[in-house]
């Protein structure tokens, strides 16, 4: 299965969605980027049992955060899925690339930013 | 502990407006424990600040450190070589941290960028509530363990009253009427005759009704041993 998905998702990973933090989201997009999104397992998958439920409650902790100074919230998002959906990974890393593409630049011009 | 939350960020920043370069102290005393100003969240205020500032094309440069604690002047002179070097600091502390901070350096601003609401404790992992008012003559051991003053609305010594119904406090439903929580649980106890007791009027010199307080430990004031 090989797969492509965008080039412009520079992927980072973590032993758990449950490691990832406020602040990681927050650092990523103060440094520029368009957009940051978390995939981690699917809903009581998780074999640390609720890391990815967790990560979602930070992902919209974020999202709440951004939209209070302004900044669109769509620009994090959580997705759920198995290390099995490869396919599904390429489809989110798609949506996702989409949705942040519609919103265009981010608004904060970082030390990274184009 | 004490309990505190969060200023909106727009208050926040509206406080910092005009401000180039900023320190986000934070405190790890009560305020880390109830997760509002230890060193995670001041991380995640100065970030969430620089967002706001680089959208608005205003930069703001920030530094941040988090002391032991800001109640005590030993660890508020840590800052002493450098608080000097912001144009204003935001202290994450509950309300004693900024003042504490105001008195020993006079000629810096110092914004508070949490509200203290209470005296209490987590309830569930995220949920805060009080359990203390502070009126300086604890009595809640008359009250099978709870305590009136601070969660009655009314701080009645004799309830409960006509507003109780249900097991909920007429000023708010979702509060728990604890005068019928102490009546249940005398009755479990098999001790409710204790109610029956008529307690003196409390003197309230001894809470803030009498001014500002100051507790004194004769044994450790230097120079009195």
């Amino acid at each position: 299965m090989r797969l492509s998905y965008p080039t412009n998702v520079k992927v980072i990973q973590v032993p758990c969605t449950g490691r990832v933090d406020i602040i990681h989201l927050l650092n990523a997009i103060e440094d520029g980027a368009d957009g940051v999104y978390v995939a981690g397992c699917l809903e009581g998958e998780c074999h640390y049992i609720a890391g990815n439920l967790k990560a979602r409650r930070k992902v919209d902790y974020v999202k709440r955060t951004l939209e209070e100074i302004g900044v669109e919230p769509e620009r994090v998002e959580m997705y759920n899925l198995s290390s099995a959906q490869g396919a599904r990974f390429a489809e989110i890393a798609n949506e996702m690339v989409e949705q942040v593409a519609k919103l265009g630049p981010t608004p904060v011009k970082g030390s990274c930013a184009a | 502990m004490i309990v505190a939350d969060r200023k909106s960020l727009e208050e926040i920043l509206s406080m910092v407006e005009t401000d180039k370069k900023i320190l986000v102290v934070g405190c790890k005393g009560c305020v880390t424990v109830c997760n509002v100003g230890g060193a995670k969240e001041v991380e995640v205020l100065a970030s969430a600040l620089k967002i706001a500032r680089k959208k608005a094309e205003n930069e703001l440069e920030i530094d941040t450190h988090v002391l032991e604690r800001q109640c005590d002047n030993e660890y508020v002179s840590q800052l002493g070589d450098t608080v000097g070097d912001y144009d204003a600091v935001v202290s994450m502390a509950c309300g004693v941290g900024p003042q504490f901070l105001s008195e020993m350096y006079r000629e810096q601003v110092f914004y508070p960028a949490v509200n203290t609401t209470f005296f209490g404790g987590a309830t569930q992992h995220g949920v805060w509530e009080e359990r203390c008012a502070g009126c300086g003559t604890c009595g809640i051991h008359l009250f099978g363990g709870i305590c009136p003053i601070a969660r009655c609305a009314k701080s009645l010594l004799h309830g409960p009253c006509g507003g109780s119904s249900n097991g909920a406090c007429e000023v708010n439903k979702d509060t728990e009427c604890i005068w019928d929580t102490i009546v249940k649980k005398k009755m479990e106890q098999g001790k409710v005759d204790d109610l029956l007791a008529v307690k003196g009027f409390k003197d309230w010199r001894s809470a803030r009704d009498g001014g500002p307080r100051r507790s004194i430990r004769e044994e450790l004031v230097e120079g009195n041993i």
